[in-house]
């Protein structure tokens, strides 16, 4: 019975974890642009601007989000370009 | 007739209440003393109610450090103001930032009905923490 096989311990099956909406989640209906160190988690390495696919952000919210860093860039709250910024 | 009137009736509504809510940031030259922070910062104020704007709130940021030099200093004092005012005074008011050489730069905002919401919980909550 060759389809008979039994594993001693059970397969481990990799799950995505579900991604959501930072905002959506915790009720904020406005990005700060102020807090440049709140926005540092939407953000690279490089200080450029993540993509929805990795955060996970609506729509909605992503652009208030690119909105926000582009205005505190401006204000020297966060900077254009660098390395190693985490 | 009746059919202009009534496309035209949400600009007529926006334009009948004139005053928005602005915010506006700027940084100082960090090569300027105490006193004359103050001074810069009360000229603006000053312009403002001048204007006929209520400047509704103030913060004083102290000196930061900059994210990357501008005109080659590291260094800055942030300031903001909050203020209620017609549209009309923005423009004048950026040329008078513009102009001056101490403001090394500044951001005027208009805040939406979620950035004044935000805005007022995030005094109440300094103030609670104050008083605390």
């Amino acid at each position: 019975m060759a389809d008979d096989i039994r594993y001693l311990t059970p397969i481990q099956i990799e799950t995505k974890k579900e991604k959501y909406c930072w905002f959506k989640k915790a009720g904020i209906k406005y990005v700060d642009y102020k807090d440049g160190d709140f926005l540092l988690r939407f953000v690279n390495e490089q200080g450029k601007l993540l993509p929805r696919r990795i955060t996970g952000t609506s729509v909605k919210y992503q652009r208030k989000v690119s909105q926000a860093v582009k205005r505190a860039r401006h204000l020297a709250l966060m900077p254009y370009v660098t390395d190693m910024l985490k | 007739m009746m059919w202009s009137l009534y496309l035209c009736a949400p600009f007529l509504k926006r334009y009948n209440n004139m005053s928005n809510r602005y915010e506006t940031v700027f940084i100082l030259t960090p090569v300027l003393s105490e006193d004359q922070t103050k001074e810069a910062v009360k000229k603006y104020t000053d312009y403002l109610k001048k204007q006929g704007a209520s400047v509704t709130h103030q913060e004083n940021w102290g000196l930061k450090k900059l994210a990357y030099p501008i005109q080659k200093k590291s260094t800055g004092f942030y300031h903001l103001i909050e203020f209620e005012a017609a549209a009309e005074v923005i423009s004048p008011l950026e040329t008078e930032l513009i102009r001056d050489e101490r403001i090394m730069r500044f951001l005027t905002v208009r805040m939406d009905k979620h950035h004044v919401a935000f805005a007022e919980g995030r005094r109440n909550k300094s103030k609670k923490t104050a008083n605390a």
